[in-house]
């Protein structure tokens, strides 16, 4: 062991959160966390036991290498407090001795679930809680995980990817390209049940696609989930669930289990394609009945 | 190629003979081999072409920036008087495609003959839908309501108990059919 290398520092801030990220953080693969834990100092996490308090993160002069943020940002004190500040103010003060920013979760990102509250509308993401001047020190734009929660090896990925090579291509909206240029529809297991238009009878069956009818956005969601699977081994649309699209902006959205229909027509089709493209398709692949698709897997 | 449509809707599919095609479309026995293998081969190409037509007709009006109800109403116009101007494209679908199911059961099952047309139905629908200017139902009623409307007026021109000139019922038929559709909010 060589205790002589500097080992990057992070700090995870939680804002308005249900604390899902953590606990997704917290289900990463084993051998991952490890080597995550040996390559990074961790100073500090709420829910973990660290030597350092927030308190002395926001007094002392140290420089944070990570600063990781999961949770929605207000401006309300009524709302939400922490360290007997605003969370907003916490948050200018740390990033000010930060050399990256990362939104760990849909929240962070730009507000999530908790910007529909309605009693406070100042609820927001990172990007529109910060102004210029808050965000002048850091070497890097601000890094949008989006997710609800977070895929552990997301924020591993990205960590390790800017510990060697400083920077991470982002997208428009500031998600890592590497990540979050494939679509959920990706590598779904269910992808030839879709191209032959056949549809899943209900949830959690083996059997069938979940477009048409229980709302999938998996065509239209960016995220690598069948890529790189959730727990090593699943993700919701090979389990039989939708995707929700957890990793877009719109989330989350109204009837999410089911889809939008007009007059029988699916209302949005999968992303760049032509709604007639789609439908010229759709309607052909529909008129042949292929029997292995329509018959049980395991009988 | 409307020669062959002709054709097949007067005498009908049965008693069409190749070399009556043949001759119908000016061509040698041996050369309309050369394009279709069999009578049933002929018989899909042909619903392809004559669907294509009014395929065309739609999509060109489902481009335009107008409401959904103006679409309704130009292409009840546009298939009338594709009735009255080539009837034998309307008559073949009705007299041989709806006719005949067992020559166009392989190959040319569900709506693989006619799917350009069908899309294009789809596209006003889901537009019309979209905007609110539909209401929402399911599929099939609202395609059978279109379709239903404007082959029955086909029909009754075929067998030529129409009082009036064709043309004439457009816009009534339209009313009808959009009434049908129509958002009531
Ligand atoms: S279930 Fe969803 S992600 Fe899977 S193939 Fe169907 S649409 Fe795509
Ligand atoms: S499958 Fe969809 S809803 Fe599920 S985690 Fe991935 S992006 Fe989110």
């Amino acid at each position: 062991m060589n205790n002589k290398i500097k080992k990057p520092k992070i700090v995870w801030l939680q804002a308005i959160t249900c604390n899902g990220n953590t606990h997704s953080l917290l289900s990463a693969n084993a051998n991952r966390l490890k080597l995550f834990l040996d390559s990074f100092d961790l100073v500090y996490h709420p829910s973990l036991t660290t030597d350092t308090l927030l308190n002395d993160l926001l007094i002392e002069k140290n420089e944070i290498d990570f600063l990781l943020v999961e949770g929605a940002i207000t401006s309300n004190k009524d709302f939400f407090q922490i360290s007997d500040q605003g969370i907003n103010e916490a948050l200018k003060k740390l990033v000010l001795k930060s050399k990256y920013l990362i939104a760990i979760g849909s929240c962070a990102s730009y507000g999530g679930v908790h910007q529909k509250f309605e009693q406070n509308d100042d609820i927001c993401g990172l990007t529109d809680a910060l102004d210029e001047t808050d965000i002048s020190y850091l070497t890097h734009p601000i890094i949008n995980l989006t997710g609800c929660p977070v895929h552990p090896e997301w924020i591993f990925q990205t960590l390790f990817s800017l510990k060697e090579y400083k920077k991470v291509p982002l997208d428009e909206k500031g998600r890592p390209k590497e990540i979050y240029s494939y679509l959920a529809h990706h590598g779904c297991t269910r992808n030839e049940y879709f191209e032959w238009k056949v549809e899943a009878k209900s949830f959690g069956l083996k059997e069938g696609c979940l477009f048409y009818e229980q709302g999938c956005r998996g065509p239209m969601t960016h995220s690598n989930c069948n890529k790189i699977l959730w727990n090593d081994v699943n993700t919701k649309t090979r389990a039989g669930m939708p995707c929700i699209g957890c990793t877009e902006f719109d989330f989350p959205r109204n009837n999410m289990l089911e889809t939008k229909k007009n007059i029988g027509i699916p209302d949005e089709v999968p992303l760049g394609v032509t709604k007639r493209a789609y439908l010229s398709l759709a309607g052909v692949a529909k008129t042949f009945k292929i029997d292995r698709l329509n018959e049980k897997i395991i009988k | 190629m409307e020669n062959a449509l002709k054709l097949f809707s007067q005498k009908g599919f049965y008693n069409t003979t190749i070399p009556d095609i043949a001759k119908a479309m000016k061509m040698s026995v041996g050369n309309m081999y050369n394009y279709f293998s069999s009578k049933e081969e002929l018989a899909k190409f042909a619903i392809k072409y004559s669907t294509n037509i009014l395929a065309n007709d739609l999509r060109e009006i489902n481009q335009m920036e107008i409401s959904s109800r103006d679409k309704v109403f130009l292409f009840t116009r546009k298939y009338l008087e594709n009735v009255q101007d080539s009837p034998e494209v309307i008559e073949y679908f009705l007299r041989v495609y709806l006719s005949n199911r067992e020559v166009f059961n392989k190959d040319c099952e569900g709506f693989l003959c006619v799917s350009e047309f069908v899309t294009e139905v789809m596209i006003l629908l889901d537009e019309g839908a979209a905007k609110n200017e539909f209401r929402q139902q399911e599929f099939f009623p609202a395609f059978a309501m279109i379709m239903g409307a404007l082959g029955g007026f086909a029909f009754l021109s075929g067998e030529k108990v129409l009082e009036k000139d064709i043309a004439f019922y457009s816009d009534d038929v339209a009313e009808n059919i959009y009434r049908a559709l129509k958002y009531e909010g």
